[in-house]
C-alpha cells in the first residue's frame, strides 16, 4: 500500500500541476513511512517539499494555498497529530465554499496514517474518523487496500471539497488478519495489483468485499480484514462490505444489503461512542427497520484511550466479531 | 538551476547544508569563555541581546573552565554531573540493544545530549517542576528514581507504573516532580507556564523548567508558552533544544532564523544561546534564570545548541537523510568526552577511573536489567492486566465503562 499511495501521488503530480504535497519529513525524506519516496527528485523541491514540524501551520497554509488555485496534498505524520490542525480543518477549510457563498472553495486534501495494531500507545494509534464525520463540509474517506488506496487518493486529490483520507497504517505493508503474530505481505492478496496509470474509484462508492446472504458486515481500514477472517471463522454466510467512503456514505450498497441479508454488523477501531458506527446503525435502522430480522450490533475499540502493551484487548478480534455476527442469527 | 535562481521564481524551500554523500564543514567555533559577561539578575531583556546571539560557555576547546559564567562547583558536583552522564549512556545503550530484542517496542536515546537534563536539574532545587520532552530522561536520575523502575515503564511489565498505556521513553515520576510525558510534541511546553503560574498563586517557592525541541518549536504551543510566560511574568526556564535535526528535517526548516535564542527579545524575556555540551555553562544559565524567577522578575528563555548524535528513535535509520559521519565534524564535541577531559586537567580524574567508572555503570545496567525482566517484558510478558484499560479513564468507572469493561473480560486474549 506504501507503493499504491506514492504512484497515486505521482499520477496526481503529473497530471496536474496545481497538484503540490508537503508535510512533515515528506520531501527529501520521502515520509516516516515512505509514502513520497522519490517524490521529491522527480518532480522537484518547489512541488514536493518539508514543511515545519506544524500542523495548525500546515493546515492554515494549505487553505490559503488551496482558495488561490492549487491543489495542496498534506500529509498528517499520525492522524494523533492532525489535532493541532483541528480549528483550520473544521472552522475554515470546512466551511468556506458556504461562508463565502460559493465564491470560495478549497481542494485540499489531508492524507493521514491512522488506526492501531502497531504498538504505538495512546498517540500513534487512534483513528479519529468521527471528529471529521460530524463536521459539515469534509469528505472522509478510509483505504484498506492497495487498490483503493490509489484510487480513492486520486478521487480524493480531484474533488473540489477537502478530503481527509486516512490510511491505515497497520496495513501499509499487508493486510492484517487480526494475529499479530501472522504477519503477510500483500503479495497474493486480490486487491495488490495496482496499475501504473491513473484510475478512480469513485467517493462515495462502497465496495462489496464478499458476497453473502445472511448478515451484513460493514468496517472500514484494517478492520474490513479482520472482519474477513472473522466471516471466514464463523461459518455464516455474510456480505462483506468495505465502507471506503464514510461522508457520503453509499446509502445504496448498504441499504440494499441489509434489506437483502436482514441483519447487520457495524466493526470500526475508534471508541463505540459517538463513533460512526453509531451514525450508520441509527440510519439502517432508519431506512430498513421492517426488514431487521435482529438488533444491529457493533463491535468497536472500546470507550478509552488506546493502550499499549494490552492493544490486543483493545482492538475488535476476529472472535468479538464472530459473536457478534452468531447473535444477529440469533432472534 | 541553482537553488537562489529557483527561489527567485518559486516556492524558496531550504535543504539541509548536508545529506548523504556531501562533506560537511563546520566554521570552527568563533566564541570562548571570555566573550560574555554575567548579566545583572535584574536586568532588562535587551541587555541579554549579546548572550542570545552569542554562546554562553565555561569549558574551552581544550578543556580549561574560565569566564564570569563559571559556576565554581566543587570537584564532587561535577563528578556527580559525570557519573549521571555515564550512566545515561550506558542505560540507552542497553536499551536499544533490548529493543532490537523485542523487550520493548520502541526507543529514544539521549546520546550526545546526556549533559542538558542532567546539569540543568542539578542547577534546581528539588521542589522545582521539568516539564521535559522524550530526551531529557536524565533528569530522573538527579531526582533519583531507580533504573529498575525506568527499565519497567520501557519494557511494559507488571511493574510499569504507568501500567503499560504508554509507549516506552513516556516516563511520569511524581514523586520527582518530573511530569508524564506525552506524545504529542510541544505540548509540555505552554503547560508548564501554569505549573509556574500556580506555584505563584501558592505563594510557593517554585520553578518550572520545559524543554522543546528546535522542530517542536514550530508549534504553536512554544509561542503560547513565551506569550503567556511573558503577559503573567510566570517563574519558568524555557529551553529550545536545537540539536540541530527534526527527524530528517534540518533546523533551517523549523525557523527562517538560524537563532531561537533571540526570540525571547521580542516577548522581553531575557535570552540566552548556551553550549550544550557543557555541563558548567548550562549549569550556570540555569542558576541565574531559577534565580531571577525566583525574585519575581519572571522567565528566561534558553536556546541549547547540541547534536542528535544518534537516530531520532529506534525506528528511525538517519543515514537515509545525513552525512552519517556528520557529528564528528560538528564544533561542540560529545558532551561526556569533553567533561571528562575537563577533570582530568584540572582534578585527579585519569582515564583509568573514568574506565573503571562505565565498568561500574555497566554493571548497575545490567543489574538493573535483570532485575527488571524479572517483572516480565513486552516480547513475553506478564503484562499489566488489561482491567488497566478501564481504570482511570475517570475518577469512577461510569456505568458504560463498567458494561464494555465487562464485555472485555469475555474476549480476554493477554
Ligand atoms: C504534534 C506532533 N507532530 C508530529 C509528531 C511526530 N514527531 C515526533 S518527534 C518529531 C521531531 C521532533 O524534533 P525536535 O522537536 O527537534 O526534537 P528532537 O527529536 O530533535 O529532540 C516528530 C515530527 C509528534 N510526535 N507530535
Ligand atoms: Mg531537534
Amino acid at each position: 500500500m506504501v507503493q499504491s499511495v506514492n504512484s497515486a501521488l505521482s499520477n496526481m503530480l503529473e497530471k496536474d500541476e496545481d497538484v503540490i504535497l508537503f508535510g512533515e519529513d515528506i520531501g527529501y525524506f520521502g515520509g516516516v513511512f515512505r509514502t513520497s519516496d522519490g517524490l521529491q527528485s522527480k518532480f522537484g523541491k518547489h512541488r514536493v517539499f518539508d514543511s515545519p514540524l506544524s500542523e495548525g501551520g500546515i493546515a492554515a497554509t494549505a487553505f490559503g494555498m488551496g482558495i488561490n488555485g492549487l491543489r495542496p496534498v498534506v500529509e498528517i505524520q499520525f492522524a494523533d497529530y492532525i489535532f493541532p490542525a483541528y480549528d483550520q480543518i473544521v472552522n475554515e477549510i470546512a466551511k468556506v465554499r458556504h461562508r463565502s457563498g460559493g465564491e470560495f472553495w478549497c481542494p485540499v486534501t489531508f492524507r493521514t496514517p491512522a488506526g492501531g495494531g502497531i504498538r504505538g500507545g495512546h498517540h500513534h494509534s487512534q483513528s479519529p474518523e468521527s471528529q471529521f464525520t460530524h463536521t459539515p463540509g469534509l469528505k472522509v474517506v478510509y483505504c484498506s487496500t492497495p487498490y483503493n488506496s490509489k484510487g480513492l487518493l486520486i478521487s480524493a486529490i480531484e474533488s473540489n471539497d477537502p478530503v481527509i483520507f486516512f490510511e491505515p497504517k497497520r496495513c501499509y505493508r499487508g493486510p492484517f488478519y487480526g494475529d499479530p503474530h501472522n504477519v503477510p505481505t500483500w503479495k497474493g492478496h486480490s486487491e495488490a495489483e495496482v496499475p501504473d496509470s491513473h484510475y478512480n474509484i469513485p467517493l462515495g462508492q462502497a465496495r462489496i468485499a464478499k458476497e453473502g446472504t445472511d448478515c451484513t458486515v460493514i468496517a472500514w481500514g484494517t478492520m474490513v480484514h479482520v472482519a474477513e477472517k472473522a466471516i471466514k471463522d464463523s461459518g455464516i454466510n455474510c456480505e462483506l462490505i468495505d465502507l471506503q467512503t464514510l461522508i457520503p456514505w453509499d446509502k445504496e450498497t448498504i441499504v440494499n444489503s441489509v434489506k437483502k441479508t436482514g441483519r447487520c454488523v457495524i466493526v470500526h477501531e475508534a471508541p463505540k461512542t459517538s463513533g460512526f458506527g453509531s451514525e450508520l446503525s441509527a440510519s439502517i435502522q432508519e431506512r430498513c427497520f421492517y426488514n431487521l430480522e435482529s438488533p444491529i450490533e457493533r463491535v468497536a475499540g472500546w470507550d478509552t484511550p488506546f493502550p499499549h502493551t494490552t492493544e490486543w484487548d483493545y482492538m475488535p478480534s476476529p472472535a468479538r466479531i464472530i459473536d457478534a455476527i452468531k447473535k444477529t442469527q440469533e432472534e | 538551476m541553482s537553488s537562489e535562481e529557483e527561489g527567485n521564481i518559486t516556492i524558496h524551500v531550504p535543504d539541509a547544508p548536508f545529506r548523504p554523500g556531501d562533506n560537511p564543514v563546520f566554521d570552527k567555533w568563533k566564541w570562548s569563555p571570555d566573550d560574555l559577561k554575567k548579566p545583572p539578575i535584574d536586568c532588562e531583556s535587551e541587555e541579554t541581546s549579546a548572550h542570545s546571539r552569542g554562546l554562553v560557555r565555561v569549558i574551552d576547546d581544550e578543556g580549561m573552565a574560565y569566564g564570569d559564567w563559571d559556576p565554581n562547583l566543587e570537584y564532587k558536583e561535577i563528578l556527580q554531573g559525570l557519573k549521571h552522564m555515564v550512566r545515561l549512556r550506558i542505560f540507552d545503550d542497553r536499551m536499544m540493544k533490548m529493543q532490537r530484542t523485542g523487550k520493548l517496542s520502541f526507543y529514544m536515546q539521549s546520546l550526545g545530549e546526556e549533559c542538558i537534563a542532567i546539569a540543568q536539574t542539578m542547577a534546581l532545587e528539588e521542589q522545582d517542576w521539568i516539564f521535559p520532552t522524550y530526551r531529557q530522561p536524565g533528569a530522573q536520575f538527579v531526582r533519583g528514581r531507580s533504573m529498575v523502575s525506568m527499565i519497567c515503564h520501557c519494557i511494559g511489565n507488571v511493574e510499569d507504573n504507568v501500567k503499560g498505556r504508554q509507549m516506552p521513553v513516556h516516563y511520569t515520576y511524581k514523586k520527582g516532580r518530573f511530569i508524564s510525558i506525552s506524545s504529542p510534541v510541544g505540548t509540555q511546553f505552554s503547560q508548564a507556564v501554569g505549573v509556574a503560574l500556580a506555584s505563584k498563586y501558592k505563594q510557593l517557592n517554585e520553578v518550572t523548567i520545559t524543554w522543546i525541541g528546535d522542530g517542536a518549536s514550530a508549534e504553536g504551543d512554544y509561542h503560547y508558552g513565551l506569550n503567556f510566560a511573558s503577559v503573567y511574568k510566570a517563574p519558568v526556564i524555557l529551553n529550545v533544544v536545537n540539536n540541530h535535526w527534526a527527524i530528517s528535517t534540518h533546523y533551517n526548516m523549523a525557523s527562517g532564523s538560524t537563532n531561537f535564542a533571540s526570540r525571547g527579545l521580542a516577548y522581553e524575556i531575557p535570552c540566552f544561546r548556551v553550549d550544550g555540551n557543557d555541563f558548567l555553562a548550562l549549569y550556570s544559565v540555569t542558576k541565574w534564570a531559577r534565580e531571577r524567577a525566583k525574585i519575581g522578575l519572571g522567565a528566561t528563555h534558553i536556546e541549547i545548541l547540541t547534536y542528535r548524535t544518534g537516530a531520532h528513535s529506534s525506528s528511525d535509520d538517519p543515514s537515509r537523510y545525513r552525512p552519517s559521519n556528520e557529528h564528528e565534524f560538528w564544533p561542540g564535541g560529545d558532551p561526556i568526552e569533553r567533561l571528562k577531559i575537563h577533570l582530568i586537567k584540572n582534578y585527579d580524574w585519569t582515564d583509568e577511573k573514568h574506565l573503571q567508572l562505565e565498568n561500574e555503570i555497566d554493571a548497575e545496567v545490567i543489574l538493573a536489567y535483570k532485575e527488571a525482566v524479572k517483572h516480565g517484558d513486552l516480547a513475553n510478558g506478564p503484562y499489566p492486566s488489561s482491567d488497566t484499560i478501564f481504570t482511570e479513564v475517570y475518577e469512577n468507572v461510569p456505568w458504560h465503562l463498567q458494561e464494555q469493561w465487562d464485555e472485555m473480560n469475555k474476549w480476554k486474549v493477554d
